[in-house]
């Protein structure tokens, strides 16, 4: 038997761009009239742009530049200018917070880890005013607030890294390092220091939560595609009105596995396990230095890991 | 179990791969079908051999029950039950419960007139779990010249389990330097992202601010497009975010397989190649591996 599986896009019909719903009054117009793209087309919508900028995304945009010239002109010095030196070593190089001598202070010597702290300042500008676009956006076309509440949980978990936690700690030096190798040997050593990362309950969880989306996501995207021959992806449709690709979707997991969601609350299941990863991988992150010191010794006070130091006996 | 209002309708005979019309039933809300009464007897042996292999250890504490694979001196062989033959028949038990399983979902696919994507996405987390306690204990063995083989697998138990990917970690040094993992984790990243915006993007448009109408997909596609530029689509989302979270998989199983048989030092020492490529003047690094300031004090 022939199944059409929907892969790609085998027929796509070309119009002119569509330019969007209109915005309100006083929002500045969108940039660029919007092209299609046939290869894009065979994944999804063929149409790339037109796109809203504004003052917000202007200043984030800059901020952004700024701060990541900043790492790369860093970099730049650190090999002497060399090009090709500065190619090879490009994963090795790091831009390193300040020492633990300087505390808190807000800019130490540019060569010390005050570099660090201007480019984490135009980062927290960028993510912030990035933040404040998607919040702009939805209220101008009406739409609920659930990607600005999803992203702040993002940004919390980036500020914890970056802010918080160093300030509760009393010293910069704890922050993450802007550096492709140097932010893995961060997070290597940060569960050597503290005792094992791995019996953090809330790294678990947000473990859980983030394998947990993964898996959603492919239930999720499979069983839509599986029913797209009934017009499944129109989940907003389906949502109100009930069709045919709702009812098989909802049972193939009914006959599956006894439980189903519907076309509404699996978007709320995907919501809550990917909003959930940052938040509880942010409370795992913010507790560790400060209010535990050892996630083993934790781990064996409370049962979770056995006396002997191993649970593999 | 009552029928949802809609079912009836749709609970048709057929559709089978095996057994014919013997298991074509439905046991409340659950379809039945060969493949389920093989998932029911391998599920209901392996789960039993877990409470029974627990109950040979010292603790009923839930996350400390542990069963582990025997020990290298048996490589591939049969161990005996209490030192690792449990953990062999449970894999295995495992195993050909998640096949099963993934064959009844073809089974209701077809009874649906769905598409296969759902017992594909399931088969490539199958392979993931064949690969770790299956494929790389076999890959061991040979590497080894026979002196390992089982004992590669990862025990069964919630906070085992971990000790055992610690272990593995650091025994190819800093396991984040693993290509194939960086890969991964960027995958499980992506998916996660691509899933908050998926499901934050659908749940604004069917929850507006009060008083508002429910809004179309065209206000989805300007909300991408005002936001940064693109929009995938309503069918598009869902093949990107099925792409994301199979590749994360995926990855993960690469890179589980290539450490030890095909890489046995430190991760981090594989980048060398990277650093000594004949175009590169060879001057000494900057900075090495583990470089980190705040440890100097």
């Amino acid at each position: 038997m022939r199944e059409y599986q929907n892969i790609f896009t085998a027929i796509q019909v070309q119009g002119e761009p569509e330019m969007g719903i209109p915005l309100p009054r006083g929002d500045d117009p969108r940039i660029g009239k919007g092209f299609l793209s046939y290869w894009a087309g065979k994944i999804g919508n063929a149409q790339i742009g037109p796109i809203y900028l504004g003052t917000l995304g202007v200043i984030s945009l800059i901020s952004f530049l700024l701060a990541f010239n900043i790492i790369g002109l860093n970099f730049w010095a650190q090999v002497d200018y060399d090009p090709v030196q500065f190619v090879r070593q490009l994963f090795w190089l790091s831009l390193d917070p300040p020492a633990p001598s300087y505390g808190l202070t807000v800019l130490p010597p540019l060569q010390e880890g005050g570099w660090f702290m201007i480019v984490g300042f135009f980062l927290t500008v960028s993510v912030l005013t990035w933040w404040l676009r998607t919040y702009r956006r939805a209220k101008a076309l009406g739409l609920g607030m659930h990607v600005p509440i999803a992203f702040a949980s993002a940004i919390w978990l980036f500020l914890v890294l970056g802010f918080i936690r160093p300030v509760l700690m009393g010293s910069w030096s704890e922050a993450v390092p802007y550096g492709v190798f140097s932010h893995l040997d961060w997070t290597n050593n940060f569960s050597l220091i503290y005792g094992n990362l791995f019996y953090n309950p809330f790294h678990a969880l947000s473990i859980v939560f983030l394998y947990g989306s993964a898996l959603l996501f492919a239930m999720h995207g499979a069983t839509i595609l599986a029913v797209s021959r009934y017009g499944g992806e129109r989940e907003i449709e389906q949502i109100t009105n009930r069709g045919t690709a709702s009812e098989r979707a909802a049972l193939f997991w009914r006959w599956t596995m006894g439980f189903n969601a519907t076309m509404e609350s699996i978007h709320r299941w995907a919501w809550w396990f990917a909003m959930l990863t940052t938040l509880t991988g942010g409370i795992g992150i913010l507790l560790t230095g400060t209010v535990v010191d050892d996630w083993s010794a934790w781990a064996i006070k409370h049962g979770v890991l056995h006396e002997s130091g191993t649970n593999i006996r | 179990m009552a029928l949802l209002s809609f079912e009836r309708k749709y609970r048709v005979r057929g559709g089978t791969l095996l057994g014919g019309d013997l298991f074509d039933f439905w046991a409340g809300p659950f379809y039945v079908g060969f493949f389920g009464v093989l998932t029911i007897f391998f599920t209901t042996l392996g789960t039993a051999l877990i409470i029974y292999g627990a109950s040979l250890g010292d603790t009923w504490n839930i996350w400390q029950i542990n069963i582990s694979p025997p020990e290298a001196e048996y490589g591939l062989s049969m161990a005996p039950m209490r030192e690792g033959g449990l953990w062999q028949i449970i894999t295995f038990c495992g195993t050909f419960a998640f096949i099963s399983w993934a064959l009844r979902e073809v089974e209701i696919c077809r009874k649906l007139g769905m598409g296969y994507h759902v017992p594909f996405a399931f088969s490539v987390a199958i392979l993931a779990f064949v690969t770790l306690n299956i494929i790389r204990p076999i890959f061991m063995y040979i590497a080894d010249g026979g002196e390992s083989g089982w004992s590669h697998g990862f025990p069964y138990g919630i906070y085992s389990h971990l000790e055992w990917v610690n272990n593995v970690g650091y025994a190819y040094g800093n396991f984040h330097y693993n290509p194939a993992h960086m890969i991964a984790i960027t995958f499980f990243f992506t998916t996660t992202l691509a899933l908050a915006l998926h499901g934050g993007l659908v749940l604004s448009s069917t929850n507006p601010p009060k008083g508002q109408e429910v809004k179309t997909p065209e206000h989805e596609d300007t909300y991408f497009r005002d936001f940064i530029g693109y929009s995938v689509g309503t069918l598009g989302i869902h093949r990107v975010g099925l792409f994301l979270a199979l590749n994360a998989v995926f990855w993960s199983a690469v890179c589980i397989i290539i450490s030890g048989p095909f890489w046995v030092d430190a991760w981090s020492d594989w980048w060398t190649w990277w650093l000594e490529l004949p175009v590169f003047p060879q001057d000494d690094l900057v900075r090495e591996i583990g470089d980190l300031p705040y440890l100097d004090e």
